[in-house]
């Protein structure tokens, strides 16, 4: 995945003298110093225009009073004062670290059987089949869950037709449905960030443990997976912020019963219009990514193969 | 010991390749129901709801816009991620680490608060929801993507093509269209499929910033408020199978580029 790595894709040093790139040092003939510049302004002035300004737009949006205008903090005292906007967050992150575990747990082992167990003419052709739903339309994939997962929907019928139940479970508008939606996504998406991982180990690392004596479990746990750490990190680290900043799997799956972030934020704006508090809580979300992301920059920092 | 392995390898991967397709089989096998509702029994196979679906005015004109909106913008960002790239990888500009550090910032931000701040923003500005303010959200999010793409495929060997064809005399533009362009056609091609699949893909920011004329993720979403229903499984399916294409023939075209 070229999403997180690519931040840190800062190539070999540039050479400090000329401005021209070419090794020899010399500058552009016909370049002068406006060519550059004119390279990079379009899309330096897009992210500015349409990602920087409506960031501040939000902040200052953030700060008014949605009846009357006017400076206020209430937007943000709302949402350590009020129990369902604080509780929002608490669902959030419990269903975000809930899927993040569920999901590493589910692919890791998938990764190594396909890296490891299927033979090497079959991997490719493999591992398109386990990511092919990820190409379905996301939100049909949710509606999709709830086909299965529904009162009257497979699961149900199957349990109840075969005599095991009498009384159709309530799989959908549940926490359980969330996670499951949510965990299907990201065992595709992990299971390709590992297959990956694991593909890239040099096989010498293995030879040189078996030579030292280890056996498979032993080479696995001391030598395989501290170096494919960085990689379950790096994949951990993209669920998070996927998962969390996510409206649909939880509106579609999980209801209304348990609202998270994104469905408190959206219902500010369609059932309300109170775009302050809309943006405050969308500011207060995009905090607590940030202090995943300081959190993790350590195990996040390691790039560049 | 290895046999056991073995035998416990295959019962995983069959258990997770179950999770994975089981909501797949079951959207396409009742997208053939004969009957109205999308549950067991089976009761097709019947093309009814495909019908349906391609009489819906409404469905295929969001299949068009969304089409408009994701080859628009994908295009609008390969190229000014593709000229940044270029930009940045050819000559040294101060506070270069920095400004990347800008383009690449929005990977990092999850596209509901993308298209919050456009909400807000085009709320003040008075610019009205539309089509066009969906496709600016678009390219904010997939520009990182192809510039980060880009970017990382310029290299040395490339560097010395372009230096040729300038101490041959040919001016920037030329080298450029000629030489750059040709060179880095795979990079180029895969920012823009990936833009295309994301902008076809994405729900959010068209949901905030469309009114009347919409794509077809958020005329999905509108399909949903009647329930569970055939129609949608339809409609899903269709999509389905454009992206199960799409991807093959990216698949083909990058193994017939290393082969050759």
């Amino acid at each position: 995945m070229p999403l997180v790595s690519s931040s840190g894709n800062s190539r070999r040093a540039l050479p400090r003298a000329g401005r021209a790139l070419p090794r020899a040092g010399r500058t552009l003939p016909r370049a002068g110093r406006a060519l550059p510049w004119a390279l990079v302004t379009p899309a330096l002035g897009w992210t500015l225009l349409f990602f920087v300004l409506p960031f501040i737009a939000m902040g200052f949006s953030s700060l008014t009073a949605h009846e009357g205008g006017g400076f206020t903090l209430s937007n943000y005292s709302q949402f350590f004062t009020n129990p369902s906007y604080w509780q929002a967050m608490v669902n959030s992150l419990e269903v975000t670290a809930i899927v993040t575990v569920v999901s590493v747990l589910l692919a890791y082992p998938f990764a190594w059987i396909l890296a490891e167990q299927v033979p090497e003419r079959w991997q490719r052709l493999a591992l398109m089949l386990a990511v092919l739903p990820f190409w379905t339309s996301y939100v049909v994939r949710s509606y999709s869950w709830l086909l299965v997962l529904a009162q009257n929907g497979v699961i149900n019928r199957a349990l109840t037709g075969s005599g095991l139940i009498t009384e159709p479970l309530q799989l959908a508008n549940t926490r359980l449905a969330t996670v499951t939606g949510f965990a299907h996504f990201f065992v595709m998406l992990l299971t390709l960030t590992i297959f990956a991982n694991l593909k890239q180990l040099s096989p010498s690392y293995r030879k040189a443990a078996a030579d030292l004596g280890a056996g498979p479990v032993r080479t696995f746990m001391h030598v395989i997976l501290p170096l494919t750490l960085p990689g379950i990190m790096v994949g951990a680290f993209l669920t998070f912020v996927l998962c969390i900043g996510d409206y649909i799997t939880p509106q579609i799956l999980g209801g209304n019963n348990e609202l998270l972030m994104p469905q408190l934020v959206m219902m500010q704006i369609g059932r309300r219009g109170d775009f302050p508090l809309a943006s405050a809580l969308s500011i207060i979300l995009m905090a607590v990514v940030t202090f995943a992301y300081l959190a993790c920059a350590r195990w996040l920092k390691i790039e560049r193969a | 010991m290895r046999q056991l392995v073995r035998v416990v390898s295959w019962v995983y991967a069959l258990a997770v390749y179950g999770f994975i397709f089981l909501p797949v089989v079951v959207l396409v096998l009742f997208s053939l129901q004969a009957t109205s509702f999308p549950i067991p029994p089976f009761t097709g196979p019947s093309l009814r709801w495909y019908e349906a679906v391609l009489s819906d005015v409404r469905l295929t004109s969001a299949l068009v816009n969304s089409l408009l909106v994701a080859s628009i913008s994908s295009a609008t960002a390969v190229t000014l991620g593709f000229l940044c790239a270029w930009g940045f990888a050819r000559f040294v500009l101060p506070g270069s680490g920095l400004l990347r550090g800008l383009i690449t910032l929005p990977l990092t931000v999850s596209y509901l608060i993308i298209g919050m701040g456009l909400l807000v923003l085009f709320n003040w500005a008075g610019v009205p929801k539309s089509l066009l303010a969906a496709g600016i959200g678009h390219v904010v999010i997939n520009l990182p993507l192809c510039f980060a793409i880009i970017y990382s495929q310029m290299g040395d060997h490339q560097i010395n093509i372009e230096r040729a064809a300038r101490d041959l005399g040919a001016p920037e533009w030329k080298v450029l269209l000629l030489i750059t362009v040709p060179v880095m056609a795979p990079a180029i091609f895969a920012g823009f499929f990936l833009s295309m699949t994301f902008s076809w893909d994405e729900f959010v920011i068209s949901f905030l910033l469309t009114r009347f004329d919409t794509t077809l993720p958020v005329e999905i979403w509108n399909l949903l408020r009647s329930g569970l229903n055939p129609k949608t499984n339809a409609v899903g399916s269709l999509v389905f199978a454009v992206s199960i294409v799409l991807v093959v023939l990216f698949e083909l075209t990058l193994l017939r580029r290393r082969k050759a």
